[in-house]
């Protein structure tokens, strides 16, 4: 296969992922039916994953579809089985809000495009070539190791809050 | 496929969808959903600002595995919290919660 067939394909893969990201947080975002959102989440969180693959990083593209499609997808849908909102509609938004809404979010992204456009991006003046899981878990352990004990001190306490929190109202009320 | 701009508007996109969502709907785990998009497409910012303009390429890395891992610590907490409001009022609907007392 010659490199000019290879970087269109290249190309066409990229431009699928990036639609298939777009379709997945549409169907997070609009249908009202919950468990069709946490599946169009799943199919976003998949779709930037694999947009990760394109940034270069291998690395992070599996920890995306390890911690976010792995975990946090499943620990929402355990969330909806629990508290049954399926048969328990919220009522419709009116027009004006909505309106509001959609109007408000495309002022940000308009807002953001314009900071996109306007600023002149500029690369640091030496960058590395080192991309490697080495690197990152050196880092890890001396020069982010602050950071890195802080974050496993916060999932401790949001672990064991999220225990007490669901754990004692349960007892209370029945 | 390969400049900076191309993942600032993906980035930015998903943002403005999180942020819609965050903004229009009331069923409480539909939010949770969306902030979720909102944090993806930050993340997706910080690895394209590592990867076209950053001087060390771990540390865009380093800073995407923390957004995971607050995002992770987030949601626990969130669902525990709905779970708790849906055992009180019966309903995910957000308007409903309105008392501070517990």
């Amino acid at each position: 296969m010659n490199p000019l067939a290879t970087e269109s394909l290249a190309q066409m893969a990229f431009w699928i992922v990036v639609g298939l990201t777009f379709t997945g947080a549409s169907i997070a975002v609009f249908p009202r039916n919950i468990l069709y959102n946490v599946l169009g989440l799943a199919l976003a969180l998949a779709g930037v994953a694999g947009l990760y693959l394109y940034l270069g990083s291998f690395f992070i593209a599996l920890m995306q579809l390890l911690i976010y499609v792995g975990a946090i997808t499943i620990a929402i849908v355990f969330a909806i089985m629990l508290s049954r909102p399926l048969h328990l509609e919220v009522p419709k938004r009116e027009l004006p809000k909505v309106a509001m809404a959609g109007g408000a979010s495309f002022l940000f992204f308009l807002g953001a495009l314009g900071v996109n456009f306007t600023t002149d991006w500029t690369p640091a003046a030496e960058r590395g070539v080192d991309w490697s899981i080495t690197t990152i878990g050196h880092m890890l352990i001396t020069r982010y190791d602050f950071v890195f004990e802080l974050i496993s001190l916060v999932l401790l306490v949001a672990i064991i809050g999220a225990i007490v929190t669901a754990g004692f109202t349960r007892r209370l009320t029945s | 496929m390969n400049s900076l701009n191309v993942y600032l508007i993906i980035g930015a996109a998903l943002f403005s969808l999180g942020l819609l969502g965050v903004l229009q709907r009331r069923n409480l785990i539909g939010m949770l959903i969306a902030v979720e998009l909102m944090l993806n497409g930050a993340s997706l910012n910080f690895m394209a600002f590592n990867r076209f303009l950053g001087p060390e390429p771990a540390v865009g890395q380093i800073i995407t595995l923390f957004i995971m891992g607050l995002a992770a610590a987030e949601t626990a907490i969130g669902l525990s919290i709905i779970l708790a409001l849906f055992r009180r009022l019966h309903s995910v609907n957000i308007e409903r919660a309105q008392q501070l007392r517990g």
